[in-house]
C-alpha cells in the first residue's frame, strides 16, 4: 500500500529513460565513421533489393576509378561469391557473412574493419544484404546511403518500401539499358514515387553493362566526398 | 526480419537502466515510428518469444506508434499523407519531425 497517498500503487516505480534502443549499434557507427573521416575515406551503404544490380555498380566504378582507391565490405547471408566479384575487379574486399541476419549492423562492420589494409583508399563501399528492409534500420558508419533500384522492379517500389528511399542520398536507377524491353515501366512514375518519399529526390539512372551513366555516378561520389573533406577541414579550423 | 535483433537490443537497454536494482519490470514503454523500418507486429512477436528468462520476463510491452508527419521547415506547413515531399507553397523540401523513432520511452519497476 502507498506510504503516501494510499493509492496502493507505491510499489511501482515509474524509470523514464528515453533512450533510443539501437544507442549502441549508434555508438559503434560513429567509431566507424571517425574511422573513416580520419582517413579522408568517404563510406558509401550501398542498399537495394537481391539483384538490383549493386555487384554490377561497383564493378563498373572499379573500371572508371583508379580500383586501389577502393575497399568494400560485401554482405550476404551465405557465400562469398560478391566478394569474389569484387576482387576480381580490383577492389580490396571483405566478404561478411551474416547468416541468418537480414541486414549490416555497426558491429559487423567494425570487425570487417579491424584488419582491412586502408592505405591509399578514398572509397569504402558497404554492400549491404539484398533486401529493402531491414538494412534501412541500422546506420553502419557510412557518408551517405545509395539505393540502388533497377527498372525491371516496377514503378511502385519506393512507394511500397518508403523507409529505405526516404534514407536515401542517391537512388542509382540501374539496369536502364532494359527499359527498351519494358513498356510499362515508365522513367515519370518513377520519378514521381520517389518525390513522395525521398524530400530531396536525387537520381542518377546507370547501366553498368554499357556502362550508360557510370560518369555522372563518379562525378556524384567524388562531389560528395570533397564536400565531406571541406567539412572535416571547416572542423578542424574551427 | 530484423525485429529479434530490435527486442535484443531493447532488453539490453532495459538491463543497463535497471542495474542491480531490487525490483521486477512490469512494464515498457516504447515508441516506433512508421518510417523507422521497424513493424510493430513482428515486435511484439518477437519479444513474446525473446523476453523468457531475460529481466524482462514478466513485463508487459507497450508500444506507441508514431506517424510520419512531413513539415515545411520555412512555412511549418504539413504535407499531406502520399503527397510529393515539397511544399506547395515555399517549394522547400519537407523534413520528417516524427516518425523515425525507435525509443526505449519508459520501464515501470516494481519495487520489493
Amino acid at each position: 500500500m502507498c506510504q503516501d497517498c494510499g493509492c496502493g500503487d507505491t510499489n511501482l516505480v515509474p524509470l523514464e529513460v528515453q533512450t533510443r534502443i539501437l544507442a549502441r549499434n549508434d555508438s559503434v557507427a560513429a567509431h566507424n565513421r571517425a574511422h573513416f573521416s580520419e582517413r579522408s575515406i568517404f563510406g558509401v551503404n550501398l542498399m537495394g533489393s537481391p539483384g538490383s544490380g549493386k555487384t554490377a555498380v561497383l564493378e563498373a566504378t572499379a573500371r572508371a576509378l583508379r580500383s586501389n582507391t577502393l575497399a568494400a565490405v560485401a554482405g550476404d547471408l551465405a557465400t562469398d561469391n560478391d566478394a569474389k566479384r569484387l576482387e576480381k575487379a580490383g577492389i580490396r574486399t571483405k566478404a561478411i557473412t551474416t547468416g541468418e541476419a537480414c541486414h549490416l549492423d555497426a558491429e559487423m562492420v567494425h570487425r570487417a574493419l579491424h584488419d582491412f589494409d586502408l592505405t591509399g583508399v578514398e572509397y569504402f563501399f558497404i554492400e549491404n544484404v539484398g533486401n529493402l528492409v531491414c538494412p534501412a534500420v541500422y546506420d553502419l558508419g557510412q557518408a551517405v546511403n545509395v539505393v540502388a533500384l533497377s527498372v525491371t522492379e516496377g514503378e511502385d517500389k519506393p512507394v511500397k518500401y518508403p523507409t529505405m528511399f526516404a534514407k536515401a542520398d542517391l537512388v542509382l536507377l540501374t539496369k536502364v539499358d532494359l527499359m527498351i524491353h519494358l513498356p510499362n515501366v515508365r522513367m515519370p512514375a518513377i520519378e514521381d514515387a520517389l518525390a513522395r518519399v525521398m524530400p530531396r529526390p536525387r537520381i542518377i539512372s546507370i547501366s553498368a553493362r554499357d556502362r550508360f551513366g557510370v560518369s555522372s555516378w563518379i562525378e556524384w561520389l567524388s562531389g560528395r566526398r570533397e564536400r565531406m573533406n571541406a567539412l572535416i577541414l571547416a572542423a578542424e579550423h574551427a | 526480419m530484423h525485429e529479434y535483433s530490435i527486442v535484443q537490443s531493447l532488453v539490453d537497454a532495459v538491463e543497463k537502466s535497471v542495474k542491480s536494482r531490487a525490483a521486477t519490470v512490469q512494464r515498457i514503454d516504447v515508441s516506433i515510428g512508421e518510417l523507422s523500418g521497424v513493424d510493430t507486429g513482428l515486435l511484439s512477436t518477437a519479444y513474446e518469444v525473446f523476453r523468457a528468462g531475460t529481466c524482462c520476463e514478466s513485463a508487459t510491452l507497450k508500444i506507441d506508434r508514431v506517424p510520419a508527419r512531413w513539415q515545411c521547415p520555412k512555412c511549418s506547413g504539413e504535407i499531406g499523407r502520399g503527397a510529393v515531399l515539397r511544399c506547395p507553397s515555399c517549394k522547400e523540401p519537407a523534413r520528417l519531425m516524427s516518425g523515425d523513432e525507435i525509443i526505449l520511452q519508459r520501464i515501470e519497476l516494481e519495487v520489493a
